[in-house]
């Protein structure tokens, strides 16, 4: 059982404040960091992997500190976001030189090589290499040691969907497996497919944590801004406003239509075509205002 | 202190095809300027005391120090592939050591070899003027290795700061404040080559004990506090 604890962590880079007072205990399974980009998510997993000392607080797997304690690696494995990777080796050069640096031999890495179903590119020099076998032998170097925690910066960036379902099913084995595994991504959909746990952060902050179904919850009956054109706004409006669904309504002149906050969205989508057309009004134009994730992340914020 | 696999990806990362042809380059030059001299001038000690000492230890060594120094650790940490060395149960100091040594192997070979032949080439070795040189090329190797070490360490301008080091505060200011020649890897390794040589052909503004006091001392110190610095590297620049 591996636990990484993220204590009172803040982090700030001149006056700009990266990552904010953040608590939280990362236990074993697959947990998605999820947050847009800029929110702070790279330099917690710099912070969670000693790669960055916090400005205040700590982070510890099981209770050893991990900033400037070499000894720590022995458990954690790290698949970084940057493409840098020592381009003259071939992959399986690659993954010996990782495995060796652990005290390890070639059966090792032949290992984790398998286990990323990279061997038939092996003797290939990574310079070759597409960015989903890239993230692939990343994969590998990071699994060579067996670690108890996994930490994986965006690791679907730039993946096509088949080598993007190939990781995922590899996390999951992973994370079924009991270890730890922590996965930073934008992307609200990769994290829905894949953790079991998800930590929300933005603009630096913790903004919600836990099961991932009640948190998707969250975000969808949060409530909805429309930007609405018809062949008569006011009557739309009038008869919009008479349903609960409908939380306010207010008459843009400058743009020629009706800004609407619904609070229910699964009845307002019904409802709207359903009221034009009793009413016999055209709709011209029907655009959410905020469907941003950055607005979407900003709610849970407030909420 | 040291670790082999460490050490074979500095090296191939250093002798790969682009480094290795501009390491070349230098000796060379070098090797061939002392072709063309000895066919004009015929075996001279003081010409081959000019040229060994003029182009090969003041500016041949430090660039090739300078190129192996910093490219022992500046590019990996610039691109960030360093974090697979930084992940491991490794301590740094280790990391900082294994890649000097590395550093001063690969700026002996392509100094100090060329040197050698250079000397035989321009008055075989009379007067012990090549293997004096040889030998200051040695030393200096060292203390360059170690000092742009260091800097490829702590800065990502480190080949430009390396080079101004070199170039500008050694051959310039060197010949002209006075000062500045006690504070020069050239003179402490020229204070070797006078013990080495005898008489009076090479020549060094310090003193034996203090140069080798002060190689010493930097050689250790930039080692150090190189190893310092790794341990506390910051993985800038993702956001």
């Amino acid at each position: 059982m591996t636990t990484l604890s993220i204590d009172h962590v803040s982090r700030w880079f001149g006056n700009v404040v990266a990552v904010n007072d953040i608590t939280m205990n990362v236990g074993p399974g697959v947990t998605g960091l999820l947050g847009p980009n800029g929110a702070g998510k790279s330099t917690l997993i710099n912070m969670m992997g000693g790669f960055l000392a916090p400005s205040t607080g700590t982070v510890t797997l099981d209770g050893q500190q991990v900033w400037r304690n070499e000894q720590i690696y022995k458990y954690i494995g790290i698949v970084p976001e940057r493409e840098a990777m020592y381009d003259f080796l071939t992959g399986r050069e690659f993954v010996v030189a990782n495995a060796e640096l652990h005290g390890l031999g070639a059966k090792a890495a032949q290992k984790a090589l398998a286990t990323v179903e990279m061997e038939y590119a092996q003797d290939r020099k990574i310079s070759t290499y597409s960015k989903g076998m890239r993230q692939r032998v990343k994969m590998a170097s990071a699994l060579v040691h067996d670690p108890s925690l996994l930490l994986l910066d965006e690791p679907f960036n730039g993946m096509d969907p088949r080598q993007r379902m190939q990781l995922m099913d590899l996390l999951r084995r992973m994370g079924d497996e009991g270890r730890t595994v922590l996965f930073s991504s934008h992307i609200l959909e990769e994290v829905e497919q894949l953790a079991w746990h998800i930590e929300v952060v933005v603009a630096g902050r913790h903004a919600a944590s836990g099961d991932f179904r009640k948190i998707r919850r969250l975000m969808t009956d949060r409530p909805h801004r429309y930007l609405v054109r018809s062949s008569d706004d006011r009557a739309l409006a009038a008869a919009l406003i008479a349903d609960p669904s409908t939380s306010g309504i207010e008459v843009d002149l400058a743009e020629d239509a009706l800004r609407i906050q619904a609070v229910d969205f699964g009845r307002f989508t019904a409802l709207l075509p359903r009221v034009a057309k009793d009413h016999g009004i055209r709709l011209l134009t029907v655009s959410p205002s905020d469907e941003s994730l950055e607005s979407v992340f900003s709610y849970l914020v407030a909420a | 202190m040291y670790d082999p696999t460490v050490a074979r990806l500095t090296y191939r990362a250093l002798l790969g095809r682009r480094r290795a042809l501009i390491l070349g380059a230098l000796p060379f030059l070098l090797i061939a300027i002392s072709v063309v001299v000895r066919g004009l001038t015929g075996a001279d000690d003081q010409t081959a005391v000019d040229v060994l000492g003029g182009l090969g230890l003041a500016t041949m060594v430090p660039i090739i120090g300078v190129i192996a120094g910093t490219g022992a650790i500046g590019p990996e940490i610039d691109d960030g592939s360093v974090v697979y060395l930084l992940s491991k149960p490794l301590k740094r100091p280790t990391i900082i050591f294994t890649k000097l040594i590395v550093a001063i192997a690969v700026t002996m070979v392509f100094s100090a070899v060329p040197m050698l032949i250079a000397g035989f080439i321009l008055n075989g070795n009379g007067q012990q003027i090549a293997v004096a040189y040889t030998v200051a090329a040695l030393v200096a190797s060292i203390a360059y290795a170690a000092l742009f070490l260091l800097l490829g360490t702590v800065s990502r301008h480190a080949v430009v700061f390396g080079l101004v080091y070199a170039l500008v505060w050694e051959a310039l200011f060197g010949s002209l404040v006075a000062g500045a020649r006690t504070l020069s890897v050239q003179q402490w390794s020229l204070a070797v080559a006078h013990k080495v040589a005898g008489g009076e052909l090479v020549t060094s503004d310090v003193g034996l004990t203090t140069a080798t006091v002060f190689l010493v001392a930097v050689t250790a110190g930039a080692t150090w506090f190189a190893g310092q610095k790794l341990r506390s590297l910051k993985l800038a620049g993702e956001e």
